[in-house]
């Protein structure tokens, strides 16, 4: 079982990767909207990447109103 | 003509197979423009398919297959519009857009959607229209249009019942939720799951394959399993009609469009 740090680190990982943005830029409590510069269909995609790599479904109505990395990855923690 | 250049897509016939392709930025959103190029497109096809085995329907942009009805322009129409035109041109425009997608349906081809990315809405529908689709892993699939006050218009809620489980089809509708490949694949939507950026060659070499097959057969074979509920699809487009002339289905259209909020996708 992964602890919550390691999520928060694997999700700043795939941001990182995905949306060009270097690793040391992103922290926990950053919106990501605004930090990988991202509008909500860069969202969805970004999410399916965390669905595959967590191996989780993720409802995207319970992300309504989540926008920095340390809700989110506590979101997925509840799936894994 | 064999092939068309346009502004919302393109087509080309070549060895047995046409290939629509999607490209009306930002995320082929379909609008009077691209339902114009669509209806010119159905208009080739019978001549096309006595050439061809195969059509697959694909987008050429990297945001995905297609975001679904252009919002922007329907809430232009409602707003600068009596309202009696206005659900006038709602019900023309559904009923060009049903003729479309019942012709690429009942085509004696078969068909697949090559689809990356965004599948929402309308482009889910129109990829329903396929007898085959075909997903890369980066896909996501969504019917966003209960959020609207609205229910999908383009045929989407007979052809998806007719291939899923009610049951699936509740969900989807009802919540307005989306899901990526790995579910669209364990509901049966999505038949070829692929590597990202590989579900064109996927498809092309799908297509490759049926050239084998005789046509006339391939043809018989899909009309038997595949129906296509035209009783259905003439309700949706009454319960859609009714659905537009209530105000909540503007005020809902004004919030989207209006939207500064980041999110305007997500339900």
């Amino acid at each position: 079982m992964r602890t919550q740090q390691q999520t928060i680190d694997e999700i700043l990982d795939l941001a990182s990767a995905q949306f060009k943005v270097p690793r040391e830029a992103l922290l926990p409590d950053d919106d990501f909207f605004k930090k990988l510069g991202i509008d909500s269909l860069q969202a969805l995609s970004l999410l399916t990447r965390l669905e595959q790599h967590f191996n989780v479904e993720l409802p995207d109505y319970e992300l309504q109103g989540v926008s920095d990395f340390r809700t989110l990855a506590e979101r997925i923690q509840t799936r894994l | 003509m064999n092939s068309f250049s346009g502004k919302a897509v393109s087509w080309e016939l070549a060895n047995g197979v046409i290939e629509l392709a999607l490209h009306r930025d930002p995320c082929n959103e379909i609008g009077t423009l691209f339902l114009g190029e669509l209806e010119q497109f159905v208009s080739d096809l019978p001549s096309l398919e006595e050439s061809a085995h195969a059509l697959i329907i694909h987008s050429k942009l990297s945001c995905g297959f297609s975001a679904g009805g252009d919002l922007r322009e329907l809430y232009e129409g409602i707003r600068t519009t009596e309202q009696k035109a206005a659900l006038a041109g709602i019900r023309d425009f559904h009923q060009r857009i049903h003729h479309v997608m019942n012709t690429l349906d009942a085509s004696p081809l078969t068909t697949i959607a090559s689809v990356h990315g965004i599948c929402f809405g309308g482009g889910l529908e129109l990829a329903l229209t396929c007898d085959l689709i075909i997903a890369d892993k980066t896909s996501r699939f969504c019917f966003p249009e209960l959020r609207l006050g609205i229910i999908p218009g383009f045929g989407g809620i007979p052809r998806i019942k007719r291939d899923l489980g009610n049951a699936v089809v509740r969900d989807l509708l009802l919540t307005g939720r989306s899901f990526n490949v790995t579910k669209a694949q364990q509901i049966g939507l999505v038949s070829q799951v692929v590597g990202e950026g590989e579900a064109l060659r996927a498809a092309r070499g799908t297509a490759a394959q049926l050239a084998k097959f005789d046509r006339r057969t391939a043809a018989t074979a899909k009309k038997f399993i595949k129906p296509i509920p035209y009783d259905e699809l003439r309700q949706e487009i009454e319960i859609v009609c009714e659905l537009y002339a209530r105000p909540t289905v503007q005020a809902a259209l004004k919030k989207f469009v209006e939207s500064t909020d980041a999110q305007p996708y997500l339900p």
